[in-house]
C-alpha cells in the first residue's frame, strides 16, 4: 500500500477541519500530553502496513492448513498470535467459516465495530448509515449493492458486533485452486470477503 | 438511549456505496483525528465506552450531518474540555494557555504507538458463573436506560438461541455512568429474522447480538 498524496497538502487553502484540528493537535502537544512524531507513526502504519493483507494471510493459512483452519475457529485471536508473520492480535477476535449452506456478514449497527487489527481501518461504507441500518434486516439486497447474488436456500447469518468481541468471515476457498501456495491463495482474499460483503476473486482473475 | 445512533432496521439510507480503491483517509485532519483518539486512549483519558457514549449524545442533527471522523474531532473536544485537560479559552486560541495536567502515563511517545495499534483487552475474571448456557432460549429484555447501551432497539423482547460464550467483560452500561466496570457475561444470541422483523422476513436470515448477561432473562 501506498500512502495517500492528499489534496489538502497540494494547495495554499487549508479547509476548515484541517485548521480546527491542528489547533487542537497544537494545544496537545504543547501541554505535554502528546508528541507530533508519534501520531505521524499512527498514520503511517495505518496507511502502509496494518491492512486486509494481514488477514488474507490469515484465512490463506486456514485454507492450506486443516489443523489451523480448527485452531482459528475455536480461538482466532490465539491461532492468529502463532503465525510468525502476523504476531500478536487484540482479545476476542473471532472467526466464523461460510460453507455452501450458510454466508455470513458482519456489520456494527450501533457504531462502527470492526477487526481493525487484522483487516486496517474500516472502509467509508463499512461505517455508512445505508450498512448500518440495513445489513440486519435485508443483507440480500445489501448484497446485491457489492454485486453479489447467493441462491435463496443459502442461509445468510448476520453478526451485529455490539460488544468487543470482533469478527474475521471465513470465505471458502475457491474451486480450481488445487496446489496454490499460501501467497498465491492471499491474492483472491479481499477486503470485503473478509467481513462477508463479497467473495474471493476467482481464480482466472490473479492467474 | 433511544438514539439515532441505533440504526439497525432503519429505512431511508439508500444504496451501500462501496467505493473502488478507497484511502485509507479522504483528508489528512482524519488520520490526525485517528491518531489522536488512539493518543487520547493510551493517556486514559476516557475509555472505549464513554468514547462511543459522548458520540451517541450529539443532536440526532449533527449525528446525521456530520462525517464520521468529524464526530470523533467533536468527541474528543467536547471531553478534553469537560475532563479539564484543555479549556475553552485554549480552543478559540488554538494554543496553550496554561500548563498541563499530570497524566498518571505522562507524555504520549513513538514508544507507545505499539500498543495503540493492536486492540485493548475487555475481558475481566467472571463475578459469579454464568447464568445461561450454549443452546438455552432466551428472552432479551424490554428495557430503554435513557444511558448508554448496547442492546440494539431492534433487538428488545425479543426470543433467541445462546450460541456462544465469551466470558466475562466490561459492562458498557456500568462504567459509562460513574458506576465501575461490574463485569458480565457476554453471550452470543442468535434471532430468527420473523422474530425480529415478521413474517415477511427473510425465512433464510439469522441476526445474532453480542448480549450482556443483564440484557437476557429465560425465555
Amino acid at each position: 500500500m501506498a500512502a495517500h498524496d492528499y489534496d489538502d497538502n497540494e494547495t495554499s487553502h487549508l479547509s476548515e477541519m484541517e485548521l480546527r484540528v491542528r489547533a487542537i493537535e497544537t494545544i496537545l502537544v504543547e501541554k505535554g500530553y502528546i508528541e507530533s512524531a508519534a501520531l505521524d507513526r499512527i498514520v503511517e502504519l495505518y496507511e502502509t502496513k496494518i491492512g486486509p493483507h494481514i488477514g488474507a494471510q490469515v484465512i490463506a493459512k486456514a485454507w492450506s492448513d486443516p489443523s489451523f483452519r480448527q485452531s482459528l475457529l475455536e480461538d482466532a485471536s490465539k491461532a492468529i498470535g502463532t503465525l510468525a508473520q502476523v504476531g500478536r492480535v487484540g482479545d476476542h477476535m473471532v472467526a466464523v467459516e461460510n460453507t455452501p449452506q450458510v454466508h455470513n456478514m458482519v456489520v456494527c449497527t450501533l457504531c462502527s465495530c470492526y477487526p481493525t487489527d487484522v483487516l486496517g481501518l474500516p472502509p467509508a461504507w463499512y461505517k455508512s448509515f445505508a450498512y448500518r441500518s440495513r445489513t440486519v434486516k435485508e443483507p440480500r439486497t445489501v448484497l446485491a449493492h457489492f454485486g453479489v447474488t447467493l441462491p435463496p436456500e443459502t442461509e445468510i447469518r448476520v453478526w451485529d458486533s455490539t460488544a468487543e468481541t470482533r469478527y474475521l468471515v471465513v470465505p471458502m476457498r475457491p474451486a480450481e485452486t488445487e496446489g496454490w501456495s499460501e501467497a498465491q491463495l492471499a491474492n483472491l482474499i479481499t477486503r470485503d470477503c473478509m467481513i462477508g460483503a463479497g467473495l474471493p476473486k476467482n481464480p482466472s482473475e490473479v492467474a | 438511549m433511544d438514539g439515532v445512533h441505533d440504526m439497525g432496521g432503519m429505512d431511508g439510507f439508500g444504496k451501500v456505496e462501496p467505493e473502488p480503491n478507497e484511502p485509507v483517509f479522504h483528508h489528512r485532519w482524519e488520520g490526525r483525528v485517528l491518531a489522536m483518539s488512539r493518543a487520547l486512549g493510551f493517556l486514559r483519558a476516557w475509555t472505549i465506552d464513554t468514547s462511543r457514549y459522548a458520540i451517541e449524545l450529539f443532536s440526532p442533527s449533527v449525528y446525521l450531518s456530520s462525517s464520521y471522523y468529524e464526530k470523533w474531532f467533536l468527541r474528543n473536544v467536547r471531553l478534553l474540555v469537560e475532563r479539564g485537560l484543555i479549556d475553552e479559552e485554549e480552543v478559540a486560541a488554538g494554543r496553550a494557555l496554561r500548563p498541563g495536567k499530570n497524566l498518571s502515563r505522562g507524555l504520549f511517545t513513538l514508544a507507545d504507538v505499539e500498543q495503540v495499534t493492536r486492540r485493548g483487552s475487555y475481558g475481566r475474571p467472571p463475578p459469579a458463573p454464568a447464568r445461561f448456557k450454549v443452546g438455552d432460549r432466551v428472552r432479551t429484555k424490554n428495557i430503554h436506560p435513557t444511558t448508554h447501551t448496547r442492546l440494539p432497539r431492534y433487538a428488545r423482547g425479543r426470543m433467541g438461541v445462546v450460541e456462544r460464550l465469551h466470558g466475562a467483560h466490561v459492562f458498557p452500561d456500568s462504567v459509562t455512568i460513574g458506576k465501575g466496570e461490574d463485569p458480565q457475561w457476554l453471550y452470543t444470541v442468535r434471532f430468527d429474522a420473523q422474530e425480529l422483523w415478521g413474517a415477511d422476513a427473510d425465512p433464510k436470515l439469522k441476526v445474532s447480538i453480542e448480549a450482556f448477561e443483564p440484557y437476557l432473562e429465560h425465555a
